[in-house]
């Protein structure tokens, strides 16, 4: 196994793709970047964090596509390019850019299928960075998954380590559904082990990161390694949890969840989003209508609070849910044992 | 369009100000206090002036993510400012916005913006509110090259010209939008689209202060006078990267220097003031040692500024919830 980090385990799945299948295109704001510019480098950037580093050098200008800033025309680029045929990976940058192209997103690509037939095919993968983490303000660090993850047609993708990034971001391109995925921004310089060889890792099976039996905790994404801290530091005392990573809301695993459920009787869900409406709701309604049985505590929930993201050092870590606060919710579950 | 020596003093003053708020803050910025994504703009300093030197009170301005030199153009405080970069309690978005999103609703700025063409739409709107009023008061909106490719621009163009509103398009190519080139980016050329809406644009240098403020003070006669839209185009460059940080891997070594040293707009405006002897080279050398000094000042009491607490990130979501 290599070690990598999850912006070198995403490129290398783009890479493996892009060259198993010249229908798989790229395309977004400085993919390569460079176009137009002075110096005469035309992969000046290789995208913002780097993830598709490598690519325009390798395919070239039509496979790998530098767009204007036109969000709307980004997405709508890929989805006409996907019911013509082609396999698109389109990135939008920051995930909180679906704002200005939400309509291709929500209204185009997540119903083409259902309204047409089921004739059309929308293979397109819509690539966003996400979360806190960077003090990049209420309009570059938002965690939209659950708005997204509400949308019948959207399959939804949400890695929290190099080699589910990469296992997925290669089931995503083969994916004839459009699949958003979703890279933690504060994920990318980490590392882990990357299995060898070709893999796929398929949607809608969550991972058990650990094993226990005291409480359930689900995670996804940066919350995965937070809740890992916890559980760890915990397990030292006694308190033992399985740690379930959901790694896709859509589908969603929800076999996993009750199922531990039905051995610890006790579940935290740990969400980066905003409470109202987040997975964290929609994991503790799956909790109160079909493992009311198993419950022996409420079920508790630690998302961040119900504001936008803030932008000074302190405030963001206050914003993001902490190791520390999923360490007390499970202490709480645990109240009373 | 004849201006007083107090006006160029201004606007002089108002120039070294953006220039030395943003050199500053390239500095500053690689030790680590400045949180965030932090772009500067420096190298357009005379655009932002030589349009807000025309404004009124009552006038709007929306802003981009390279806000500050608008900001301070339109008055905005520059220690509120500087605290506000450094995510301070006290700064104008009480630490909660940071440099993309610093604004002052009373001195008529609506705000830096995060969201690129998100500002268009909006000053539209506040546009729509100044023909209400019948006071005259205009709506400016700052749009980057980059900028001009997203649809809420076009929208933006087209209800201006429908609802025949007090709009001004400030429209600045800095050559760059993000890491690529204006020349990849711009289908056509970026001034006929105003053409194509009926919107009247006016050219500037936007190295020269001047140039700018006779062209922007044409196109806000035309809004302010009830004639509907106007737009200028202005074009510049940024002496810095897109954001702090940016290795600039897209741009020829020697192009910021080139600009900097022939076409600079603080180089500009200093030649053309003293060349005709409205103020002496000790009078401005007197000007840019005072912004230096508050320079200084703002950023000493912005590193040693409160930090917020949980009061300030759970409050002004709503105003009553």
């Amino acid at each position: 196994m290599a070690v990598m980090t999850m912006r070198d385990a995403l490129n290398q799945a783009l890479h493996e793709e892009m060259e198993r299948d010249e229908r798989v295109i790229v395309m977004g704001e400085d993919v390569a970047g460079g176009s137009g510019g002075t110096s005469g480098n035309i992969e000046a950037a290789g995208g913002i964090f780097g993830v598709t580093k490598g690519l325009k050098t390798k395919y070239g200008a039509d496979r790998v596509i530098d767009t204007p800033i036109s969000e709307s025309a980004i997405v709508g680029l890929a989805n006409g390019s996907a019911l013509a045929g082609m396999r698109p990976v389109a990135e939008l940058m920051f995930a909180d850019f679906v704002g200005v192209s939400l309509d291709q997103i929500f209204n185009q690509m997540a119903k083409f299928r259902y309204m047409f037939g089921g004739k059309a095919t929308t293979p397109v993968v819509l690539r966003l960075s996400m979360g806190a983490g960077m003090n990049a303000a209420a309009q570059h660090s938002q965690t939209i998954y659950p708005m997204l993850t509400a949308v019948p047609g959207l399959k939804v993708v949400i890695p929290s380590n190099p080699a589910d990034a990469k296992g997925m971001m290669k089931q995503a391109i083969r994916d004839d559904d459009p699949v958003v995925f979703f890279e933690h921004k504060a994920l990318y310089s980490k590392k882990g082990e990357v299995p060898d060889g070709e893999y796929l890792t398929p949607f809608g099976e969550a991972a058990l990161v650990r094993e226990g039996s005291d409480v359930t905790v689900v995670a996804l994404a940066r919350m995965v390694p937070f809740a890992m801290k916890a559980v760890d530091k915990l397990a030292e005392e006694g308190i033992s949890c399985d740690l379930i990573d959901l790694r896709t809301t859509s589908p969603l695993d929800e076999e996993a969840v009750l199922e531990s459920l039905s051995m610890t009787g006790r579940l935290v869900v740990v969400d980066e989003s905003n409470p109202m409406c987040s997975i964290a709701s929609e994991i503790a309604g799956i909790a109160a209508s079909k493992g009311f049985a198993s419950l022996r505590a409420p079920v508790e929930k630690v998302t961040a609070p119900h504001t936008p993201v803030p932008f000074a050092r302190e405030l963001e870590r206050m914003y993001v849910p902490s190791p520390n606060a999923i360490e007390a919710a499970i202490r709480r579950t645990m109240e009373g044992a | 369009m004849q201006q007083s020596p107090d006006q160029i003093r201004q606007a002089y003053r108002q120039m070294r100000l953006i220039r030395e708020f943003e050199e500053r803050l390239h500095v500053e910025n690689p030790k680590g206090e400045i949180a965030g994504f932090t772009h500067l703009y420096s190298g357009q300093e005379a655009i932002a002036v030589g349009v807000c030197e025309n404004l009124r009170d009552e006038d709007y301005i929306i802003s981009t993510h390279r806000g500050h030199g608008h900001c301070l153009a339109r008055g905005c405080d520059p220690r509120g400012m500087m605290h506000e970069i450094y995510g301070r309690a006290d700064g104008l978005g009480k630490g909660r916005g940071g440099s993309m999103h610093i604004a002052d609703l009373d001195k008529g700025m609506l705000g830096a913006n995060g969201i690129v063409g998100g500002g268009q739409p909006i000053a539209v709107g506040a546009a729509l509110a100044c023909k209400a009023r019948g006071d005259g008061s205009v709506s400016v909106s700052f749009t980057g090259d980059g900028a001009s490719n997203q649809g809420t621009v076009f929208e933006a163009m087209n209800m201006a010209v429908v609802l025949k509103l007090p709009k001004v398009f400030v429209l600045e190519n800095n050559g760059y939008s993000e890491h690529t080139g204006a020349s990849y980016g711009i289908g056509g050329d970026l001034k006929t689209r105003t053409e194509a809406f009926g919107i009247p644009l006016w050219e500037a240098d936007g190295f020269d202060y001047f140039s700018v403020y006779e062209a922007a003070g044409k196109a806000i006669e035309h809004a302010r006078n009830g004639n509907g839209p106007s737009a200028i185009l202005a074009t510049a460059t940024r002496y810095f990267g897109h954001f702090e940080g940016d290795p600039q891997n897209y741009r020829a070594k020697d192009e910021v220097k080139n600009f900097r040293e022939t076409v600079d707009a603080l180089k500009q405006i200093r030649e053309k003031v003293t060349g005709a002897g409205i103020f002496t080279a000790e009078e401005l050398d007197a000007i840019d040692a005072e912004v230096l000094q508050l320079i200084d000042s703002s950023v000493e009491s912005a590193r040693n500024g409160p930090a917020p607490g949980a009061d300030i990130m759970m409050s002004d979501v709503y105003i009553d919830y």
